[in-house]
């Protein structure tokens, strides 16, 4: 009865889990909030886009995509090929778990009426399925936690989902070990199944089991005469052989039967093993409730983005992106592959900032496409951390679970964006992506963020702020720096200036640019930092070095420009997490 | 003539993700035709070149690290990108010149086990090609010639400068890209500005700015009566490319002047298959039926030596 409530209670929290997070897949998007997102809308064109593939050639591709992707796993195996055989293991070990221990009386018995659980090939093919498992999982903990070939960091959800899997298996392999040594068990069954026969021959029977089975059976020890085996295995062949092989058929649950042998009759008395099919049962139970809500929700969502993707190719009506942003998202993995390939990853050692790290990016993004709400400070690092990418695509090309990277964090970038908190970071060529992909971005929204940052990296012009005149420290450093230390030797012949290829562009420079190059030189001799962090000079400034080639006191113009850039930055950020 | 037997790490460069993938494919080709070994090498991160406006530190740490892996595995380092090279030479100059710095950037490296010690040469392919292998040893497997195309060479920025630091080609103005264009039988056309921005450092920063210099490069390079333009960095290209569609549909810009890498023409004249070298979607129709045409006429075979006053006096 419990059982039955147990097991319909865990469906109905599984089916609502399922609802509720496809049903997140229409309502939310990772890119800019716009009223063509509707979900009626983005309903009917996934529901077009799913029919439109399937009745066209795009079937053939879904169907490789299917066997070769999701069956074979061949993007893993691409990339590292010890975590394939993990993620192997583990997923042929859990699905034949499932279809044939988990679903036996549902599916088995109509294939194979005679079958029982404790027969062969079932037996033997639940053990090695549960032993493939475990294999998985280890393998899995060595390359997070000892090897070091894998670098990216572990979540909760990754301890998690190693722990239910874990504790699955573990638990089922134990409550074996303690049926395979149970007397009480034993006596059970023959009662049940050798009930006719006299006290001698049963046992006989007992004696024959735990000479063979690691049944423990207080009364009888070894070693038995010959004759009672003999006899007690005719007993077993006609009693029990239609339905039990071996016990040792079981390797896994019999190797470890054998250590509790000398504590197998307390347990059998405490009825250890009734715990254990409650445990076992309820652990899995509890897997299938919490599945849609945890890192194992991937077994439906990473097959569906590998094959979606297949045939979207990264194109697609809007709607249609928005709603395979939101599932692709459910379908990482946090497998680190991303990361270990990224590449700015390397920048993490100079900004403390998991966000810059793609595999840590997507909990964020999660977060922000649900609308929850977050402080400044998080959007803040969420966006340095997303604007801090050179968008190689490494990422996107190395994700098992073929998620297009680069689009989601391009949807991701421009949404934050919209936010006006001052992005300084746009001001390098880590905007050159932005740049190409501006006929994807609203004409209004393009410009906003550059203006912004512009406006607040040259300081307020009234005068608030730190970019006063006078301050002797920027000096100081600049002339420590590596880039900046041949400034001392600048006469203001202003060479540097007639070979800018940005001071030739236009007529009147100064009401563009405002300082000059060898202005500049000569601002920061003076210290007028106002002057010089508001001269559009510094980040219009090309860094082609033809002011530094050209200079015949040999002052690095060029490298003098990089280092204001960067002291412009850096006192901005100062300023912003004080 | 000297070819180094040294194995050499192939450095990707990430613009090529964004539609340039022939950048990868055919330097890959003309390796492989010369018989250049490479390897590749999954652990490279990027050169840090963008990251030099905000962080000199970061974009240090960013080369470092690549070299240090280049140096782990005991190869040199070969990049077909200009910034790459420039980004990579400029590091590799500071982490020599400043001990201090070199072990700042060594004690973060520490995490994972890497160290900057020196040693690795860091290549440009032109450099490869022009220094290692010599122009003779190109010469003499060619099967095809360009047929007096006429090229405007563009060197671009970071190839050159700063000259004390990168050290590939110090001429004024420089030759050894333009030995290597007509050693393939190419026209060398004289034009404004070859070794001025492309304009791609501030592409998306101020787009207005960045146009205007590739526009005025286009317009010195059809005036100068340049076939085609030839570049040997992805950034260059993707101003010359996709920017430069950009200028005809929203300028109304006049006078293009298709772009191409060098690996892709030097590819076409050592018999490299020309689907394999991208040629064809890139360029218009006029340019890829004269290259049509010069893969259809019969090979000519290695060619002679022949030596052009004007460049000798150059290159002295």
């Amino acid at each position: 009865m419990f059982h039955n409530i147990a097991l319909v209670a865990a469906l109905a929290v599984f089916c609502a889990g399922i609802i509720i997070k496809v049903s997140t897949w229409f309502r939310y998007s990772v890119g800019p909030e716009t009223a063509d997102l509707r979900v009626s809308r983005r309903l009917v064109a996934a529901l077009q886009g799913i029919f439109g593939a399937f009745f066209s050639r795009k079937i053939l591709t879904l169907i490789s995509t299917f066997f070769l992707e999701v069956i074979c796993q061949s993007r893993v195996l691409k990339e590292d090929s010890l975590r394939w055989l993990a993620h192997m293991c583990i997923y042929v070990g859990f699905t034949l778990l499932f279809f044939l221990h988990v679903l036996d009386n549902q599916l088995v018995v109509h294939f194979y009426p005679q079958y029982a659980s404790t027969l062969n090939p079932f037996l033997f093919l639940r053990e090695a399925a549960g032993a493939l498992v475990v294999i998985g999982v280890a393998v899995a903990i060595y390359r997070r936690f000892i090897s070091q070939s894998h670098r990216p960091m572990t979540s909760r959800m990754d301890i998690t989902a190693m722990i239910m899997v874990g504790a699955i298996v573990v638990s089922g392999f134990l409550l074996e070990a303690t049926k395979i040594t149970s007397q009480s068990g034993f006596q059970s069954m023959a009662e049940e199944y050798a009930g006719q026969t006299d006290a001698q021959e049963l046992q006989a029977l007992e004696s024959y089991w735990v000479e063979n089975f690691g049944l423990v059976a207080p009364g009888l020890r070894g070693p038995f005469d010959n004759a009672t085996l003999v006899k007690g295995k005719a007993s077993h062949e006609m009693n029990c052989a239609q339905c039990h092989s071996s016990a040792r058929w079981g390797f896994v649950g019999y190797a470890l039967s054998v250590p509790i042998r000398p504590v197998a009759s307390a347990l059998d008395g405490a009825q250890f093993a009734f715990y254990l099919t409650w445990a076992h049962y309820l652990i899995s139970l509890f897997f299938l409730a919490y599945l849609p809500f945890s890192k194992m929700f991937h077994i439906v969502t990473t097959p569906l983005s590998l094959m979606v993707n297949s045939v979207m190719d990264g194109g697609g009506a809007p709607a249609n992106v928005a709603t395979r942003q939101m599932l692709e998202l459910d379908a990482c993995t946090h497998c680190g592959a991303c990361t270990l390939r990224c590449s700015v990853a390397v920048t993490f050692l100079e900004y403390p900032n998991a966000n810059i790290l793609p595999s840590e990016k997507i909990a964020s993004l999660k977060k922000l496409a649900a609308g929850k709400v977050l402080d400044r400070k998080e959007l803040r690092a969420i966006q340095q951390g997303i604007v801090l990418c050179t968008n190689c695509d490494r990422c996107g090309g190395v994700c098992p679970a073929g998620i297009k990277l680069r689009d989601l964090w391009f949807s991701a970038r421009e949404r934050l964006l919209q936010y006006s908190i001052e992005e300084f970071q746009l001001l390098s060529p880590l905007a050159y992506y932005r740049g190409l992909q501006r006929d994807n971005i609203q004409e209004k929204d393009y410009l906003k963020p550059l203006d912004l940052a512009f406006k607040k990296v040259a300081g307020d012009p009234n005068g608030k702020g730190p970019l006063t005149a006078g301050d002797k420290t920027i000096l100081g450093k600049l002339s420590a720096s590596i880039q900046a230390n041949s400034l001392s030797n600048c006469y203001r012949c202003s060479t540097c200036t007639s070979f800018c290829p940005v001071v030739q562009n236009y007529k009147r420079p100064a009401e563009v640019l405002g300082l000059l190059p060898h202005e500049l030189m000569h601002a920061v001799g003076l210290r007028c930092w106002d002057l010089v962090f508001s001269s559009r000079m510094l980040w219009d400034c090309l860094g082609c070095y033809q002011c530094q080639e050209n200079c015949p006191q040999c002052v690095s113009v060029t490298d003098i420009l990089y280092e204001l850039k960067n002291r412009a930055i850096s006192r901005r950020y100062d300023e912003l997490t004080a | 003539m000297k070819t180094e037997k040294k194995k050499i790490a192939l450095f990707r460069c990430c613009m090529t993700s964004m539609g340039l993938s022939q950048y990868e494919t055919t330097s890959n080709a003309v390796l492989r035709e010369l018989g250049i070994e490479f390897a590749e090498m999954k652990e490279f991160n990027c050169c840090g070149y963008p990251l030099k406006n905000l962080n000199f530190n970061a974009y240090l740490l960013s080369s470092a690290r690549n070299l240090a892996l280049a140096e782990r595995a005991g190869l040199d380092l070969l990049t077909v990108c200009n910034c790459c090279y420039g980004s990579l030479k400029y590091a590799e100059h500071v982490m020599e010149e400043f001990p201090q710095t070199r072990e700042a950037i060594n004690a973060s490296l520490q995490n994972e086990g890497l160290r900057f010690e020196g040693g690795v040469s860091v290549k440009h392919l032109l450099g490869v090609l022009h220094t290692d292998f010599g122009i003779d040893f190109i010469r003499k497997r060619l099967k095809k010639d360009l047929g007096g195309l006429r090229v405007a060479v563009h060197y671009g920025c970071h190839l050159l400068r700063p000259s004390k630091v990168v050290g590939f080609d110090n001429g004024t103005p420089p030759v050894k890209f333009d030995a290597l264009v007509e050693a393939l039988g190419a026209q060398i056309i004289p034009w404004m500005g070859k070794d001025d921005c492309c304009g791609s450092p501030v592409l998306g920063v101020n787009d207005e700015l960045s146009m205007d210099l590739t526009e005025k490069k286009l317009r010195n390079a059809h005036q100068g009566g340049a076939d085609c333009l030839m570049v040997v960095c992805p950034y260059c290209q993707m101003q010359f490319g996709k920017i430069q569609n950009r200028l005809i549909e929203t300028r109304n810009f006049d006078t293009p002047v298709p772009c191409v890498g060098y690996p892709q023409l030097l590819g076409l004249c050592l018999g490299i298959d020309i689907d394999k070298l991208w040629i064809e979607g890139e360029l218009p129709a006029v340019v890829s039926a004269h290259l049509r045409d010069i893969v259809e006429k019969p090979p000519t075979g290695p060619h002679e030596l022949q030596v052009n006053p004007e460049m000798e006096l150059h290159a002295r």
